[in-house]
């Protein structure tokens, strides 16, 4: 696995400037010296470094100075200190307030949400406080020094309060930044340290964490997939940031560009390897920044390829997936050879039972991935219709072994499909 | 314990519940002799003057405290072990520990008053007279579940006994109770609302605003705050500047409670009630304790020293202070005790091996409640084409 995300590339690389400072200067590096560690001690390495790189910021929230639920924040309140990394009481619109106005003294208030489906509490802060305060202000405040972390996503059975993807709500609102990482320990440090430095309001969404291990493995099967969350990577013990609002081309193809962010690249990466069995060419966009996102890179792919399928694990309808389809639809109408698909969750709470149906799965996607290539092709309508049928055969044998009841929800999407 | 506590016999009848129904009757004491015991805590009250330490019960009374804790002691422990067989998925929060509080609760009410609480909520699932086919259902996500299997170890709710149930979101649930309770005032039904939550959830701002409300109504709400001591891994001092729960409402008044003693909690929450139909709300502090961590995923030894849960568990365990009372008071032999707690055990099985012959719920379920059945909402696919599900 982490040969896969070695393959991924290095890219462009920030090195941060020492001190107080929200900028940093792009630099090709090919540094390799680092250790092989996972998300999260990518994470803690990032925050070790923004305490030490600017004695004015501050990591704090819920069991924070005793390492976090996820483990993130582990031997930061013993090296710093504990007026520097501190727990906070239970109250998220409290921290989420205290965040704001300690980042409006010029301060980098680094704030952890324990989950991103608590991050509600907290939620009128951020979008009427956090977002419009230099606006409101004419600019003589601001709180850009504010970023809030928060783990985001299913993690296989964590039910309605541990699983949400929230990422769409904030991106609604003008004067956020969102940025959900990440495809690896790298990027992760990378984004994180540039978030913070960045000098806007940042909403952080990470994937959740290996102190579930048991559970990802059972997901792992589950989904037929590998996930980042558990990969291991080197990662330079350097100072470095990657640019905010740049996605990234992780794979490169002809026929059709997927887009995604998050953990669900994983998923789509798979996806992608399947499609490509069945001669069929993806190139694949990490998004990594969603406000402002990168609409170039996409619209460059997709003019490329004239097709476009976007992909996240909340609900369809209103998703960022939703926006993401709209503009590209605006600026590449006339290439488009097929109309945008999105393979997401459904639009339901997220589920305890069945979670496995809700999630936009490496199966849904290949589907999906392609239906949409052949669809629209100069095929006649025979033709079209034995090839879908041929690609239903195919994702449906490895699903039938997984569960039965899978195999009947698949029937009820071929019957309501009109071929 | 029993040493400190006053004997006087009087011939009354006592309330009692249970929720063992169908074990042999040989197990059920119809004794409703009055007997008087005092607590061995003195009540603490806030703008209030406290109850009499001086609780009346019954031989029976003590009997079904005794069953009914048992049982729920037990079926935690079942619980647990399920969970580390991977039956039962997802996050799972144990009561063991604080069953007093939910008995001695129900001891004082009536199923005409309503309970909300978090997501500890399987005790007092049973203690509303839910069963333990039910709950084993539920958490083993099933259909044969309080909540059809949809709702897990979190989310188990019993409309008819006006148990609103188990919520997820940390004191979330409080001013929803004020909200039951104004229903009940405005309908004139003369019951009232516990709304339960935890050290940690006491300092959410929700709590301030939902005390607020229901003393400038004067509704009655009851808070009862279920000091465990613990929120997850924070000690109730670290987190709260003032840990006198049952000060917090200042201008409400508050009691503070022996959370392990059932018979304590009975006369409190009696107190209580008449009180909040009274005057309007007031804050119960239980001080109890939780054995087990947090959630299956926190072994609970890492910020509390084992020590301290073998010192509560040797001298404030409520399971173990009814026995003593029954015993001190000869109303049933400890042998008797011991068949009690081995039929529980079997009943327990027996549930379980119930539960797990349920089967899931229907995939359709899924769609279901997200809306109003028959109001045309269509649920739509991972992608507008494959899955489109009128919702039933
Ligand atoms: C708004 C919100 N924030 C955080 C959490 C995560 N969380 C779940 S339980 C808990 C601790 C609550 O402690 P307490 O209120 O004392 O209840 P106890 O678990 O002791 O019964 C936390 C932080 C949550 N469920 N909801
Ligand atoms: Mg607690």
């Amino acid at each position: 696995m982490a040969m896969a995300l070695r393959k991924l590339g290095w890219g462009g690389v920030l090195i941060g400037r020492r001190g107080f400072s929200s900028t940093g200067e792009l630099e090709s590096s090919s540094s390799r010296d680092g250790k092989l560690v996972n998300l999260f001690t990518a994470v803690n390495q990032a925050l070790h470094i923004a305490l030490d790189t600017d004695p004015r910021s501050y990591v704090f929230g819920e069991d924070v100075s005793f390492g976090g639920v996820f483990r993130c924040t582990t031997g930061l309140a013993h090296r710093f200190g504990r007026q520097r990394v501190f727990n906070t009481p239970l109250c998220e619109q409290g921290i989420a307030g205290f965040a704001i106005g300690l980042a409006a003294m010029g301060n980098r208030a680094i704030a952890e949400i324990q989950f991103a489906d608590y991050i509600f509490p907290a939620f009128d802060q951020l979008v009427n406080e956090a977002a419009k305060f230099r606006y409101r202000s004419g600019n003589e405040f601001n709180c850009g020094g504010l970023t809030i972390r928060s783990p985001y996503g299913a993690v296989g059975h964590g039910g309605h309060y541990h699983s949400q993807s929230p990422e769409a709500f904030f991106c609604h609102v003008p004067g956020l930044k969102v940025v959900v990482i990440p495809r690896s320990p790298r990027q992760a440090k990378g984004l994180l340290l540039a978030s913070i430095r960045d000098p806007n309001p940042v909403v952080f969404f990470e994937p959740k964490a290996s102190t579930l291990k048991f559970i990802f493995r059972q997901l792992c099967k589950i989904y037929q997939c590998w996930l980042y969350r558990l990969a291991v990577e080197e990662v330079p013990d350097a100072d470095y940031m990657l640019p905010l609002s740049q996605a990234e081309v992780i794979r490169e193809g002809k026929d059709i560009t997927v887009v995604g962010w998050g953990a669900q690249l994983s998923i789509l990466e798979q996806a992608c390897e399947d499609a490509e069995k069945e001669g069929i060419s993806c190139e694949l966009i990490d998004l990594r920044t969603l406000i402002p996102w990168d609409k170039e890179t996409v619209e460059a792919s997709v003019s490329k390829t004239g097709r476009l399928l976007v992909s996240h694990e909340a609900p369809v309808t209103g998703g960022f997936g939703a926006e993401i389809s709209a503009s590209i639809i605006e600026r590449c109408f006339l290439r488009l050879e097929a109309p945008v698909a999105r393979i997401c969750g459904l639009d339901t709470p997220f589920p305890l039972v069945y979670e496995p149906f809700y999630m936009p799965t490496k199966n849904k996607s290949c589907f999906r991935l392609c239906t949409c290539e052949r669809e629209y092709t100069s095929m006649t309508k025979g033709q079209y219709k034995r090839t879908t049928f041929h690609l239903w055969i195919l994702f449906r044998q490895p699903i039938r072994a997984l569960t039965e009841a899978f195999v009947q929800i698949l029937d009820a999407i071929k019957s309501t499909v009109n071929y | 314990m029993a040493s400190s506590s006053l004997l006087r016999r009087a011939i009354s009848s006592a309330p009692s519940s249970s929720l063992l129904r169908p074990m042999s009757a040989r197990l059920f004491s119809s004794d409703e002799t009055v007997l008087s015991i005092e607590t061995s805590v003195p009540y603490t009250g806030h703008k209030i003057e406290p109850p009499s330490r001086i609780v009346e019960t019954s031989p029976k009374e003590l009997l079904s405290f005794f069953r009914d804790m048992a049982l729920m002691r037990r079926m935690e422990i079942a619980a647990d072990s399920l969970y580390k067989a991977k039956l039962i998925r997802g996050f799972c929060h144990l009561y063991d520990g604080q069953e007093a509080v939910a008995v001695g609760m129900e001891a004082a009410i009536t199923k005409a008053d309503g309970i909300i609480t978090a997501y500890r909520d399987h005790c007092l699932f049973l203690g509303r007279g839910g069963t333990l086919v039910e709950a084993f259902a539920e958490l083993m996500g099933r259909k044969a579940g309080c909540s059809n299997g949809k709702g897990g170890s979190m989310h188990f709710y019993k409309k008819d006994a006006r148990f609103y149930g188990g919520h997820g979101i940390v004191g979330a649930q409080v001013p929803l109770g004020c909200g039951v309770a104004f229903a009940q005032k405005y309908n004139k039904e003369g019951a009232v609302t516990f709304a339960l939550y935890g050290d940690g959830a006491a300092n959410q701002g929700q709590l301030f605003e939902a005390l607020n409300i229901s003393a400038l109504w004067d509704l009655p709400a009851i808070l009862v705050c279920e000091n465990n001591h613990y929120g997850m891994g924070t000690a109730e001092w670290r987190a709260a500047k003032s840990p006198s729960y049952y000060k917090r409402g200042d201008y409400v008044p508050g009691l503070k409670v022996d959370g392990m003693d059932a018979l304590a909690v009975k006369q409190a929450c009696k107190f209580a009630k008449e009180h909040a139909l009274a005057n309007g709300p007031i804050i119960l502090e239980m001080d109890t304790y939780r054995y087990h961590g947090h959630s299956m995923s926190d072994p609970g030894s890492t910020y509390r020293t084992r020590d301290e849960i073998s010192g509560i568990r040797q001298e404030r365990d409520p399971l173990e202070r009814i026995r003593k009372l029954i015993l001190a008071h000869d109303i049933t032999p400890a042998s008797e005790l011991k068949d009690i707690e081995k039929e529980i055990r079997k009943h327990v099985d027996d549930a379980i091996a119930q539960a797990k012959e349920c089967p899931m719920p229907d995939e359709s379920e899924l769609f279901t409640n997200v809306y109003v059945k028959g109001y045309g909402v269509e649920s739509f696919g991972p992608d507008r084409k494959e899955i489109r599900a009128t919702l039933p």
